[in-house]
């Protein structure tokens, strides 16, 4: 079987530092899956290339991009943008059955490139495309695999020192894998910074060939049904999150949410009271109870911020408390906080946004 | 149909509090409860079990006391329970973990006959990584299916199930073949209350408990502490936001004020402007 | 769905249920415990002390096994104003001994730890599962109950009701009376956690020592009630509580007399930098003896707080609670044992067992203290406390008055504020309810 990784070293006991084994000496580089899906690459890619690129520095080593899919247009523009963010090479696996995401065949694919090239830290998006392909490599290659981690950093003795939050974001841990190959780890989209983009940078492509057929794989895509075509509600993986709480004081103040939102183009949910109330359904309840959400601008608008309310907003980038009390919990992390009467609020916001961000106002500012 | 499903038990993570000098976990007190991912997954295989008949067992792997979570599962509809606890089993990352887990499942074919589905949670509350499923699947050779949103059909006879599965910005419409390893996504349907009778029957259960050498897991090298390639180096608290929110004092205008925050978001945020352009265009 | 009958179920996991079905388990019954809350102790509140004797008539090696913060070596008595402090407050190294008789405990794990023991001895026990009704055979002999999950009728020979002071089942029945607003005391309550260094430094303690303090006086804003800080290892339970009629009458929330509380100069420093973690608020029965039920029926009898069985004045409750549990799950098995139906008059057993220990005798003792501390409540928590404070004030303060005038000023003051009259009157009607 191709798959089947070298023997593990014999480990006497956990913690000890240890040689690297042998067989794992030629494990060299830094390489970053490129998630390639219908035809885009999820931006967590060029935001681990930029982290990449550091831990390569530092070691001195080439930043690898692995890039998967069908033979095409994407594919290419993906290689090419790969570079441009600062991969020195990039490995390419090309092949139709590689068009939409399996785990069976893009599993199989990474596994076999791994042993084949040897990279020491290979890194990956916490997604949900990430989270199952990382997952059945690691166990494939009986390696170590850190997850979601926000940050990542090269050891005096050059060891990958991956550092997650654990228990509800708690605590904060800072985990090795020391005498395995390759480091592995998932970081969580929009923790690290996008790099800048570098037109002119190239690349060398290797090609990489897997024998894949696609009568041999069980799993088959009947549709793909994109978000915006279906009618369930994207809460969790929405850019932008509007929500209200009891300080609405009536169902039909929410309203101004739900007006608010469709402005926007956002999403939009609700404390816990509210779905108890009956005000919005189950499936918008944000917190500990509902929804995690991690969009890049959160509004809370009569919310008062109970830490079961502040676990699942807490990984927004920007989180905007509208609310009277001055004192609200709420505002100990939000970013940008007002006080003043949410229900007087929200219809203005609306309207200024709407203005702001219209084309012709755009077009004004450029002009 | 036979169906399991690998249960943790966590502490409740709304409750945990961090010793502000030893910087550790103060787990005193902390109630413990079935990780409510993996809940999910336990009703859709009850679904699935009073749809098309057979049974469903829950497994943990964990210290003798995970057998309170057990035992609720019971409470709620489970028909077996079996524990899996062993001080060989301290320590176990993921890798170890799916070692323990994968041998414990061929031991529960072997004694109870070859299972359908095994279904995972999504993800933990505590660890939190989403890897113990899929390493499950990898080691046992199933078909894997993460993040299942509905399962749409199944054909026991025929062996076909279909699912969707979220993906990245939409829905995959996937059809395989049992075995399988499902993870459920959070919501995808409401977890029920046991009967007064799954109560009684729970409590009276005797609960299944295998050590490592009762489940036939003859390399204990590959489990806990000595089976993990991963090694936690250090633990520290999060320097917390020292900053309360940047107030923006409201205008006497509604209008003022709405622009006044406007101007604070983009102040921050400066590469939002662009994105929520795009998003309030419907793109 | 197969009929099930129990030799008898307990309503409630608290002490007092907690209490019964150990007995009755222990005893070879076959009990089935029904509780509410997510698991036993999720809903229980308490300051908490434990009193060891009670418990230990139950489990003797409990101290070996059971959850326990820290054995009490200090009791502060503080009487307040908004900007002081008079206490009184005993400390004895004798309390440090082998076999402590107060400890502090956190109900939530207590309670958990007395329930698996309480399994241990072989009853069923299920939680998250709420009685809704107790159920009647045609004569009105209770025979079994209702809960609020799928299936039937659960059957018992006796039913036992623990289920706390706000219950509604018993009183739903119509076996006992539902308590008056003036009967009943609302507490709230707060963890503060610290490290436990600290709270060693600032309470004086060594290990596992602990201390109590109540408080009485201008903090309740003249209603009946007090103010208590509880040191466990790594946190200070602090409460409050007044009685509910009182509440009613002056509008002041619970909440804010906590605040108030909290932030008062005497207290404030020990808090300082604590982490709050639970805000809980629950019911103290303080009607005391005269506000008893009757403590049993055809097929039932009730314990604990739902029979009012508390001791307000010595902030005791978990003791008769304990208490008045084992003895009714003693006289059900001696019921039992004797192969005697679970009548009116044979469990009277209970009542008797129940009238021979210091519950019955200590309520008997005190049973006109609530009704006083109630009418006379602005004197007792507003007037007196001033007075006080103002006594030493004026006795500590060097400020070249002579001492002679200083005290015909306090005493002066007494006076006036008082009258005479009223003052022995007070002192009359306390030391009357004291006996
Ligand atoms: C086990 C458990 C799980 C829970 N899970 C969740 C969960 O998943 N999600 C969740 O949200 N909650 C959850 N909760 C509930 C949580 O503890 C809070 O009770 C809840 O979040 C409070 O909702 P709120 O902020 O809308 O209401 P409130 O706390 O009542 O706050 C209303 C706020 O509105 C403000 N306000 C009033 N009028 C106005 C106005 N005109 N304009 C602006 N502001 C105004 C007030 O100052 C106040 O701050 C959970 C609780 C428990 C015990
Ligand atoms: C703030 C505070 C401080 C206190 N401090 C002390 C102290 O320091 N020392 C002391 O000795 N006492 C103290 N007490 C009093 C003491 O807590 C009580 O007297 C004692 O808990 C009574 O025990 P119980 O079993 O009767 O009731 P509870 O402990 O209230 O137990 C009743 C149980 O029944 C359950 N239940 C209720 N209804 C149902 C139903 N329909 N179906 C199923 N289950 C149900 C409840 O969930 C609960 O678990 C304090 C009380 C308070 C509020
Ligand atoms: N010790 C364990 N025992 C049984 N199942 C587990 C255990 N650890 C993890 N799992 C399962 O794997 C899922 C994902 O866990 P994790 O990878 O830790 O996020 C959980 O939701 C459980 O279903």
């Amino acid at each position: 079987m191709s798959d089947t990784p070298p023997p593990a070293p014999t480990q006497s006991r956990a913690g000890a530092k240890k040689e690297l084994p042998e067989h794992f000496r030629a494990y060299k580089h830094v390489w970053v899956f490129v998630e390639l899906e219908r035809g885009a690459v999820h931006p967590v890619s060029w935001e681990l290339l930029g982290a990449g690129r550091k831990l390569a520095d530092k070691l001195g080593v080439e930043l690898a991009g692995v890039v998967l899919g069908a033979p095409g247009d994407a594919t290419r523009a993906a290689l090419a943008e790969a570079f441009c963010y600062g991969a020195d090479l990039a490995y390419l696996i090309e092949d139709p059955i590689l068009a939409d995401y399996r785990n069976e065949p893009y599993a199989k694919a990474l596994t076999q490139l791994v042993n084949a090239h040897k990279p020491e830290i290979l890194l990956l998006g916490a997604t949900t495309l990430g989270r199952d392909l990382a997952g059945s490599v690691a166990t494939s290659l009986l390696t170590g695999l850190t997850a979601d981690c926000t940050e990542l950093a090269v050891d005096a003795d050059g060891s990958l020192a991956a550092t997650r939050p654990t228990f509800g974001g708690s605590l904060l841990c800072t985990i090795y894998t020391l005498n395995y190959r390759p480091q592995m780890a998932t970081v969580r989209p929009r923790v690290m910074l996008t790099p800048s983009r570098d037109e002119k940078r190239e690349g060398r492509i290797v090609p990489f060939a897997v024998d894949l057929d696609e009568d041999k794989i069980i799993t088959k895509i009947i549709k793909f049904i994109p978000d915006r075509e279906s009618s369930k509600t994207n809460l969790a993986f929405a850019d932008v999150v509007v929500a209200g709480g009891l300080g609405l004081q009536s169902a039909e103040n929410f309203q101004l949410i739900r007006n608010l939102a469709a402005a926007l183009g956002a999403e939009f949910g609700g404390s816990r009271p509210l779905t108890q109330k009956g005000w919005i359904g189950a499936d918008r309840q944000i917190g500990q109870t509902g929804k995690t959400i991690r969009p890049k601008l959160y509004i809370a608008a009569g919310i008062s911020g109970a830490v079961q309310h502040r676990v699942g907003v807490e990984g927004a980038d920007c989180i905007v408390a509208i609310n009277t009390d001055k004192n609200a919990p709420i505002f100990d992390f939000a970013h940008i906080g007002i006080v003043t009467d949410a229900i007087r609020l929200l219809p203005a916001l609306t309207e200024a946004f709407c203005k702001r961000l219209s084309p012709h106002h755009r077009d004004r500012l450029a002009g | 149909m036979k169906i399991l499903v690998c249960i943790k038990q966590v502490p409740d993570s709304a409750q945990i509090r961090v010793h502000p000098v030893t910087n550790t976990i103060m787990r005193q007190g902390v109630p413990t409860i079935i990780n409510p991912y993996d809940l999910f997954s336990l009703e859709e295989a009850l679904r699935l079990r009073d749809r098309f008949g057979g049974e469903v067992s829950v497994l943990t792997m964990g210290p003798p006391m995970a057998a309170e979570s057990l035992r609720k599962a019971l409470a709620i509809g489970a028909d077996r329970a079996i524990l899996l606890t062993d001080r060989f089993f301290a320590g176990s990352d993921t890798l170890a973990t799916t070692y323990a887990l994968a041998q414990a499942i061929r031991k529960v074919e072997r004694d109870y006959g070859a299972q359908d589905i095994v279904f995972a949670g999504k993800q933990t509350i505590d660890g939190d990584t989403a890897q113990v499923g899929p390493g499950i699947a990898k080691r046992l050779d199933l078909l894997q299916l993460t993040y299942v949103a509905k399962i749409e059909a199944c054909d026991p006879e025929k062996r076909e199930i279909v699912v969707e599965r979220r993906a990245e910005g939409g829905v995959q419409v996937l059809a395989t073949r049992l075995p399988c390893l499902i993870t459920m996504l959070e919501g995808a349907n409401e977890v029920r209350r046991g009967a007064i009778d799954d109560s009684l029957r729970a409590a009276r259960a005797e609960i299944v408990t295998w050590s490592a050498k009762d489940a036939e897991i003859e390399d204990i090298s590959k489990c806990g502490l000595r089976g993990s390639p991963t090694i936690v180096k250090k633990v520290f608290a999060p320097t917390p936001r020292s900053e309360r929110a940047a107030f923006v004092e409201p205008a006497t205008s509604g209008g003022d004020s709405a622009e006044a925050v406007i101007g604070a978001i983009f102040a921050r945020q400066p590469s939002l402007e662009e994105d929520m352009a795009k998003l309030a265009r419907g793109f | 769905m197969i009929e099930e009958k129990f030799d008898a179920i307990v309503i409630g996991a608290g002490m007092a249920g907690n209490a019964a079905a150990y007995t009755m388990a222990s005893r070879g019954l076959d009990v089935l415990q029904l509780e509410r809350g997510e698991y036993p102790g999720s809903k229980n509140v308490q300051g908490a002390i434990l009193y060891a004797d009670m418990l230990e008539a139950l489990i003797p090696n409990f101290r070996e096994e059971a959850p326990l913060e820290r054995h009490l070596i200090e009791q502060r008595f503080w009487m307040v104003t908004d900007r002081s402090h008079t206490g009184m407050h005993y400390r004895s190294d004798d309390f440090n001994e082998e076999k402590a008789n107060r400890y502090t405990i956190i109900r939530s794990q207590f309670d958990r730890w007395f329930s698996r023991e309480v399994q241990a001895k072989g009853a069923i026990v299920i939680s998250e599962t709420t009685v809704t009704e107790l159920v009647s055979d045609a004569y009105g002999k209770v025979i079994g109950v209702r809960t609020d999950r799928r299936g039937g009728t659960i059957f018992a020979d006796v039913v036992v009701i623990a289920e706390g002071v706000n219950g509604l089942l018993g009183s739903r029945a119509g076996l006992r009376p539902a308590p008056k607003p003036e009967h009943v005391a609302l507490a709230v309550k707060e963890m503060h956690f610290l490290p436990r260094e600290t709270i060693e430094a600032r309470f004086n303690l060594h290990g596992d020592e602990g201390v109590v303090i109540e408080a009485a006086g201008t903090i309740s804003k003249g209603m009946t009630g007090m103010g208590f800080i509880y040191t466990n290892k790594e946190s200070v339970s602090v409460g409050m509580g007044c009685l509910v009629a009182d509440f009613a009458e002056t509008g002041e929330t619970p909440y804010g007399l906590l605040e108030t509380f909290k932030a008062h100069p005497s207290v404030a420093p020990l808090l300082e930098g604590s982490e709050v973690k639970e805000y809980a608020a629950h019911l103290i029965p303080e009607g005391g003896y005269n506000t008893i039920p009757q403590l049993f029926g055809d097929g039932w009898v009730v314990v604990g707080d739902a029979a009012q069985l508390n001791n307000a004045i010595h902030r005791e409750g978990s003791n008769l609670a304990m208490t008045s549990g084992r003895l009714a799950g003693e006289a059900i098995f001696q019921v039992k044992s004797r192969r005697d139906p679970m009548t009116k008059q044979n469990l009277a057993l209970y009542k008797k067992f129940l009238d021979a220990s210091f519950v019955m005798k200590d309520l008997k003792k005190y049973k006109d203290m609530p009704k006083l501390l109630h009418t006379q409540s602005h004197n007792f928590f507003l007037t007196y406390p001033t007075l006080v404070a103002k006594a030493m004030d004026n006795f500590l303060r060097v400020d070249g008055a002579p001492k002679l005038d200083k005290e015909k000023a306090s005493i002066r003051a007494f006076v006036k504020e008082r009258t005479l009259r009223g003052l022995f009157g007070d002192a009359l009607r306390l030391a009357r309810a004291w006996r």
